[in-house]
């Protein structure tokens, strides 16, 4: 599990849309307590796709801007694989249509992932295994979603839209992959059947044993096989179904606020699902100096977590700069929507004649 | 499903990647791509991509949208004349319709244009919004 290498990072970038509703909003129609959700999942509003985008066009955009920061020929990427539970089709990959926008064809590896919340860093994981084996110069790792929650379900509070793109190289690298670790096993927290509109969930069955013992089962073994500490990190980001969990998850691992609040979107931004953790983690590359450490856990239900450590090279230098940066794009330029506009958004109304 | 998805694969470089061609005799951008350059018969180009930025140069406001459009109406529809030449005509979105305005700068982004019916492709190109 453990690697020492100077592989990793050499372009990144996110997408978030600029919709957004207000939880207020959502808990208006349904008679539920917005204070309630906000005190107890530190959740205050989310991003919404427009109706012209899904993890397709998001993911064309991210990784866009990933090599835009990595200045490479998008000729020479070997590999592309986005993570996603919300891929627009079910039998056909979103990745071609994305490697063809970057101009990557023909000479491309590619297939989509899927595991829930966790497959964008699987994506990643692969990208980074495949540069690593010499197979590829350069590979892409995905993660984006454009997730449904059911009307008036929990969940409908925190699902929400964004895309995270990272370039994995050997060349000029400016964030060093150094160790990383796994935990997974079959529990069935969160799942949607075929044909299935929503998903459905194991209620707090989806807390303790699937979120906090796959987040932190590979978090500490992360620990191990980096022979670190949580004083050895300047950031830590972790998979954020909402504000509570991943605040706890880190304390809980010994991180505290001021490590994990910059890579901490989801208060603002929503679940963004397979594009949770690796959001997070672009926000920290665009503030980032050469030397800090970042530990970075995802979770995905069914269940797994995937750790990465990862040190920040001269190479960043300059690069926030170079493309749209996390932060702006889900502080600044906000539309608000209505229940009413957003169910219309996300084709929550049953019209005539179909869809 | 209408039979589009031949077509529209035919179109993939353009519609996902801007590409489009300039002229050796003159230096002008033609996107589409031409074959031979009005005028002046030349027909010497070679292969550019089209800069994703530019100015909006004029537009119109669609109401009474086309099939396949119409739950996007009212939207602004809109000639695009960008930085590194070459003109697109493209949809104007994630702006208020108010705050349309010739002149105004605009970047280009991969969107979804409609879909074939219920059961046929996703077509994808581009459109611009404003830059921020």
């Amino acid at each position: 599990m453990a690697q020492e290498g100077k592989i990793g990072i050499v372009g990144y970038g996110s997408y978030i849309p600029r919709y957004r509703i207000k939880l207020e909003e959502i808990a208006k129609v349904w008679g539920a307590d917005a204070g309630a959700y906000k005190r107890g999942l530190m959740l205050y509003e989310k991003s919404v796709p427009a109706p012209d985008q899904d993890v397709i066009t998001m993911s064309v955009e991210a990784a866009r801007r990933a090599v835009v920061r990595a200045d490479i020929d998008p000729a020479r990427i070997g590999a592309l694989y986005i993570g996603s539970e919300s891929h627009p089709y079910a039998v056909k990959p979103s990745g071609t249509v994305v490697a063809e926008a970057l101009g990557a064809t023909p000479d491309c590896r590619c297939a989509d992932f899927e595991f829930a919340c966790k497959a964008g860093t699987e994506a990643m994981f692969v990208a980074y295994s495949e540069v690593k084996a010499g197979v590829v110069t350069y590979a892409m790792g995905i993660g984006a979603d454009t997730s449904q929650g059911a009307p008036g379900d929990a969940l409908e509070y925190s699902a929400s839209a964004g895309a995270a793109a990272f370039l994995l190289g050997k060349k000029d690298v400016l964030a060093t992959v150094d160790f990383t670790a796994a935990f997974m096993t079959d529990t069935p927290d969160f799942w949607r059947r075929e044909h299935a509109f929503y998903p459905s969930h194991g209620s707090r069955f989806t807390g303790d044993p699937a979120y906090f013992k796959h987040t932190l089962g590979a978090g500490r073994k992360l620990f191990e096989v980096s022979k670190t500490k949580p004083e050895d990190f300047r950031f830590a980001v972790f998979h954020q179904p909402n504000g509570k969990f991943p605040s706890r998850a880190a304390e809980l691992l010994g991180f505290n606020k001021k490590q994990y609040e910059t890579g901490l979107l989801s208060p603002w931004l929503g679940n963004t699902y397979s594009g949770a953790s690796p959001m997070g983690l672009t926000a920290i590359l665009d503030v980032a100096k050469p030397g800090d450490r970042i530990f970075m856990v995802s979770f995905g239900s069914g269940a797994g977590s995937d750790g990465f450590v990862f040190t920040v090279t001269d190479a960043i230098k300059g690069k926030a700069k170079m493309a749209p940066q996390t932060r702006p794009q889900l502080d600044e330029n906000k539309f608000y929507l209505d229940y009413g506009q957003y169910a219309k958004f996300r084709g929550k109304i049953l019209m005539a004649g179909g869809s | 499903m209408s039979g589009i998805t031949a077509r529209y694969w035919r179109e993939i470089p353009r519609r996902y990647r801007g590409e489009a061609v300039k002229s050796v005799k003159t230096g002008k951008v033609y996107f589409p791509s031409r074959l031979v350059e009005p005028g002046n018969g030349n027909r010497k180009f070679k292969p550019v991509k089209l800069e994703y930025s530019g100015e909006l140069l004029t537009f119109t406001i669609i109401r009474i949208a086309p099939r396949g459009f119409e739950k996007q109406g009212p939207y602004a529809l809109g000639i695009i004349e960008l930085d590194g030449g070459g003109r697109i005509t493209t949809q104007i979105v994630d702006v208020p319709l108010e705050e349309v305005k010739i002149g105004m700068r605009v970047r280009v982004e991969f969107r979804k244009i409609s879909d074939d019916g219920d059961e046929g492709i996703h077509l994808y190109g581009y459109k611009v919004v404003p830059e921020r």
